[in-house]
C-alpha cells in the first residue's frame, strides 16, 4: 500500500495489444487450416507469428525505455512482481496438467488395461495378452518401439547443466547487486550458454529417440515423454531468450543494483524452469 | 475520501474517436467494453437457446438438423460461460474493483486492455466455425473424446479460440490480484475490503489456477487428433475417462469462478436496501475461501457414473456435500442481514433477493446430485440441466442483473427507469421458473439431456419450457431498452445514489470523473 499523494503510472494509450489480438488470430487460424490440409495456413500462420514478435518488440521496448526514463517507482515495481509471480504460477498449472496426465497414466490406467482394478474386463475382452507396465506404447503396441529413455547419461548431464546455470544467475544477480557489472555480464553469459546448450542436447537426445523409433505417437509413454519434455523445453528456449535480452540490456548499460526487475523477473522464469525439470528428471527418466 | 480533490486531479480525458476504445488503458472504458461485449454475446447466446427450446418444444425432429441441434448446445453453453457470464464478472471488476479500493486504476493498464480484445478475436474465430466444413463443434462444451475428436475442420479452430479465451481470463485475474494487493487505500486492510472485492480476489486465484488445466487438456486433444499421441486412447495406454478428471480439475473450480462474484454482489446490495450492515462479514470471507478451497478437491462428482473406484465415489460425495456448509453459511448471513432490516425494494434489491431464493433451489438440486447412488439416476438427465441453470441464469446471471441495475445511476449518472426495471424482474422471474422448474420433471421422469428428441410423456413439460424460454428471452429486451434509456438521460442520480449504500463508489460524483482516486483517499 501506497502513502496517499503518491502518483501511480497509467499509460494514456496502448496501441499494442490490438496488433498482438490480431497476430495471435493469423497465427492460430493459420495453424488451424494448415493443420486442416489448407495450402494458405502455413503462410498466414507465419505472417501471424511475425506479428506477434513485432507486437512483443514494440511492447516490450516501449516498458523498457519509460523504465530507463524513470517513469516506475517502487509502487509499479510491485505490480510487476506480482504479476510475474502469478504467471509463473499459472505456468505450473499448465505443466502440473501434463504431470497428471503421466502419473493417472502409470497409476490408473495402464494398472487397468493390464487387468486390475475396475479396468478388468477392458483387459479381459480386448487385450488379453498385454502385459507391459511402463514404458508402455500401449496394448496396440502403439508405433511399435519399446525403447525407453534412461537417466543416463543425456538427462543426467542436462541436470547438471540447467543446475549450474541457476546457480551462474545467481552469482550474476550478486554481481548486479554489488555493482560489478563485469561479473554480472560473464555470469548473464554463461547462463545464457549454458541455456542453449541444454536445449541443443535435448535436440541431440529427441534424435537418438526418433532414431530408435520412440516417437510422439508411440503409445501413452511417447506422448507424456515428448509433451512433458517438449513444452519444458519450449519453455527453457523461451527463458533463454528473456535472459540474452537481460544480457543485451546489461551490456548496454541497463539496470541499476537497486532496480532491476526484469532481471529478476527473468531469473524467476529461469528458476522456474529449473524446477519443472527437477521433476522430469525424477518422474519421467529415474522412476 | 474527498471527492472534490479526486475530480480536480483528472486532466486528461479520453482519447477522441473510435481509437478511443480501442487504444484505451482507463478501466472504466475497459469495464465499458466487457459489459457491452458481454451484453451482446448474451442475445447471441440466447437465440441458440431458443433454438433449442423451438426444436424441443413439440417431440419428434420438428425444426433442425440433429447435428446443428448439438452445435447449438455446445455453442450456447461455450458463450454463455466464457463469452457472458465470465466478461461481465470481469467487466464488472474493472468498473468497480479500482474504485472500491480506492486505486487510481487497474495495476496493469495495459494487459487490461489486451485481456479484452483477445475476447472479440477469439469468440470471431470460435464463431466462425459454424460455417465450416462439418460444421461447429458438436460433442458437448466439456469436449469429451473420443466424441470430441470426431469435430470437421472447426476442430483446432475451437481448441485454439479456446487457448485465446484462457489467456484473456489469466491476464483479466492476474490484473486483479495486482490491483487488490498492491493498489488499495492507505488503511483499507484486508478486511475491511468490500465483498465484491474478496469474491473476485478469491475468484481470480481460481481463475490463475485452472484455466491452464484447460489449456493442457484441451492441448492434449488436439495432440491426439493431429500427431498422433494417446492420452486419450487406450489403444495406446492412455484413457478416455482421464479427459473427463483433467477437464474437471479445471471444470469444477470454473463453476465457483461462475458463482463467487455474484456471491459478493448480493452481499453488496442486501445490506444497501436493507440499511444495515452485512451480518458475518468475516464468516462471508472465510465461506468464500472455503468454497474456493473445496472447489479443487470434488470433481469427480461430474464423473460418477463413469466407473470409478468405490473409494472414489466416496471421497466425492462427501467433499461434495461438504460444500453445503460454507455455501448454508452465506444463505443465512444474507437472510440474517434482511432482519429486522428497514428493506425496501428497488430493482436491484428484487433481483437479489431472487437470487437469494432460487440460488438455493439449485443448491438443494446440487445437493440431491452429489449422492453418488442418487446421481446414478439423475446423471445426463434434464433434472442435471434444471440444476445448473437454477444456479446460472436466476443465480448468475441475476446477481450480474442485480449488479448492473444498483451500479448503473453511477456510471451513467442518470436513475434508470424503475416501473421497466421492476416489469423486467418480475417478467423475468415468472418466465425463468416456467423455463427451468419443469426440467427438474421430465429430468427425474428419465429425459436424456443433449438430444433433440423426445418420448411421449415429456411433451407437456417440454411444450411448458419454451413458452418459458421465449418469455425469458424477450424479457431481456427490457433490460436493452431499460439501459439504452438510462445512458440517454434520465433524473439525475445523487452521488449516493442509495440511501444506504456505504463504500467508496459513493463518495465519487455521478458519473464519475475518467480518472478517479489519482489522490488516494485514506480509509479509516
Amino acid at each position: 500500500m501506497a502513502q496517499a499523494g503518491n502518483h501511480y503510472f497509467v499509460p494514456e494509450v496502448a496501441k499494442w495489444p490490438i496488433m498482438g489480438s490480431i497476430g495471435l488470430t493469423l497465427l492460430f487460424g493459420g495453424f488451424s487450416s494448415y493443420l486442416n490440409g489448407g495450402s494458405m495456413g502455413m503462410p498466414i500462420m507465419l505472417a501471424g507469428f511475425a506479428v506477434v514478435i513485432f507486437m512483443m518488440f514494440g511492447w516490450f521496448g516501449e516498458v523498457i525505455r519509460e523504465s530507463e526514463h524513470g517513469v516506475y517507482s517502487k509502487w509499479e515495481d510491485k505490480s510487476f512482481r506480482l504479476g510475474m509471480s502469478w504467471f509463473i504460477f499459472s505456468e505450473v498449472m499448465f505443466f502440473a496438467a501434463f504431470f497428471g496426465a503421466l502419473f493417472y497414466a502409470r497409476e490408473f490406467s495402464v494398472p487397468w488395461l493390464l487387468g486390475e482394478g475396475s479396468g478388468a474386463e477392458t483387459h479381459r475382452q480386448l487385450w488379453s495378452g498385454y502385459t507391459e507396465i511402463w514404458p508402455t506404447n500401449g496394448p496396440a503396441d502403439m508405433g511399435e518401439s519399446d525403447f525407453h529413455m534412461g537417466w543416463w547419461p543425456l538427462p543426467f548431464i542436462n541436470t547438471v547443466i540447467l543446475l549450474t546455470s541457476g546457480l551462474t544467475l545467481t552469482w550474476a544477480h550478486h554481481a548486479m547487486k554489488v555493482n560489478d557489472r563485469r561479473k554480472l555480464i560473464i555470469g548473464l553469459f554463461l547462463t545464457v550458454a549454458l541455456g542453449f546448450i541444454f536445449v541443443y542436447l535435448q535436440v541431440v537426445e529427441y534424435q537418438e529417440a526418433y532414431h530408435e523409433g520412440m516417437k510422439l505417437s508411440s503409445g501413452i509413454y511417447g506422448s507424456t515423454f515428448f509433451m512433458l519434455t517438449g513444452f519444458h523445453g519450449m519453455h527453457v528456449t523461451l527463458g533463454a531468450i528473456m535472459l540474452l535480452v537481460m544480457l543485451l540490456r546489461a551490456i548496454k548499460g541497463h539496470f541499476t543494483p537497486e532496480r532491476h526487475f526484469a532481471f529478476e523477473a527473468a531469473a524467476w522464469y529461469w528458476h522456474f524452469v529449473d524446477v519443472v525439470w527437477l521433476g522430469l528428471f525424477i518422474f519421467v527418466y529415474i522412476l | 475520501m474527498n471527492a472534490a480533490a479526486t475530480e480536480a486531479d483528472h486532466h486528461h480525458g479520453p482519447a477522441p474517436g473510435l481509437m478511443r476504445w480501442v487504444t484505451t488503458t482507463n478501466h472504466k472504458d475497459i469495464g465499458t467494453l466487457y459489459l457491452w461485449f458481454s451484453f451482446i454475446m448474451f442475445f447471441i447466446g440466447g437465440l441458440m437457446a431458443l433454438i433449442i427450446r423451438s426444436e424441443l418444444f413439440q417431440p419428434g425432429l420438428t425444426i433442425v438438423d440433429p447435428h446443428f441441434f448439438n452445435q447449438m448446445t455446445t455453442m450456447h453453453a461455450l458463450i454463455m460461460i466464457f463469452g457472458v457470464v465470465m466478461p461481465a464478472f470481469v467487466g464488472l471488476a474493472n468498473w468497480m474493483l479500482p474504485i472500491m479500493v480506492g486505486a487510481p486504476d487497474m495495476a496493469l493498464p495495459r494487459m487490461n486492455n489486451w485481456s479484452f480484445w483477445i475476447l472479440p478475436f477469439g469468440f470471431g474465430i470460435m464463431l466462425s466455425t459454424l460455417f465450416m466444413d462439418g460444421g461447429g463443434p458438436a460433442a458437448g462444451w466439456t469436449l469429451y473424446p473420443p466424441l470430441s475428436l470426431q469435430t470437421g475442420d472447426a476442430f483446432p479452430y475451437l481448441i485454439f479460440s479456446i487457448h485465446m479465451l484462457g489467456v484473456s481470463s489469466i491476464m483479466g485475474a492476474i490484473n486483479i490480484v495486482a490491483t487488490i494487493m498492491n493498489l488499495r487505500a492507505p488503511g483499507m486492510t484486508f478486511m475491511k475490503m468490500p465483498l465484491f472485492v474478496w469474491t473476485w480476489f478469491i475468484t481470480a486465484y481460481l481463475l490463475i489456477a485452472v484455466m491452464p488445466v484447460l489449456a493442457g487438456a484441451v492441448t492434449m486433444l488436439l495432440t491426439d487428433k493431429f500427431f498422433g499421441t494417446s492420452f486419450f486412447n487406450a489403444a495406446g495406454g492412455g484413457d478416455p475417462v482421464m479427459f473427463q478428471h483433467i477437464f474437471w480439475f479445471f471444470g469444477h473450480p470454473e463453476v465457483y469462478i461462475l458463482i463467487l462474484p455474484s456471491f459478493g454482489l448480493v452481499s453488496e446490495i442486501i445490506p444497501t436496501f436493507s440499511r444495515k450492515r452485512l451480518f458475518g462479514y468475516s464468516s462471508m470471507v472465510y465461506a468464500t475461501a472455503s468454497i474456493a478451497f473445496l472447489s479443487f478437491i470434488v470433481w469427480a462428482h461430474h464423473m460418477f457414473t463413469v466407473g470409478m473406484p468405490l473409494t472414489g465415489e466416496l471421497f466425492f460425495m462427501f467433499t461434495t456435500m461438504l460444500i453445503a456448509v460454507p455455501t448454508g453459511v452465506k444463505v443465512f448471513n444474507w437472510v440474517s442481514t434482511m432482519w429486522r432490516g428497514a428493506m425496501t425494494f428497488e430493482t436491484p434489491m428484487l433481483f437479489a433477493l431472487g437470487f437469494v431464493v432460487m440460488f438455493t433451489i439449485g443448491g438443494f438440486s446440487g445437493l440431491m446430485l452429489a449422492m453418488t447412488p442418487i446421481d446414478f439416476q439423475y446423471h445426463d438427465t434434464y433434472f442435471v440441466v434444471a440444476h445448473f441453470h437454477y444456479v446460472l441464469v436466476p443465480g448468475a446471471i441475476f446477481g450480474i442483473i442485480a449488479g448492473v441495475y444498483y451500479w448503473l445511476p453511477k456510471w451513467t449518472g442518470n436513475m434508470y427507469n424503475e416501473t421497466l426495471g421492476k416489469w423486467h424482474f418480475w417478467t423475468s422471474t415468472v418466465f425463468v421458473n416456467i423455463l427451468f422448474f419443469p426440467m427438474h420433471f421430465v429430468g427425474l421422469a428419465g429425459m436424456p439431456r443433449r438430444i433433440p428428441d423426445y418420448a411421449v410423456q415429456f411433451a407437456d413439460f417440454n411444450a411448458i419450457a419454451t413458452i418459458g424460454a421465449f418469455g425469458f428471452g424477450f424479457s431481456q429486451i427490457l433490460l436493452l431498452v431499460l439501459v439504452i434509456k438510462c445512458i440517454r438521460g434520465g433524473d439525475k442520480a445523487t452521488d449516493q445514489v442509495w440511501e444506504g449504500a456505504q463504500g467508496l463508489e459513493w463518495t465519487l460524483s455521478s458519473p464519475p470523473p475518467y480518472h478517479s482516486f489519482s489522490v488516494q483517499p485514506v480509509i479509516k
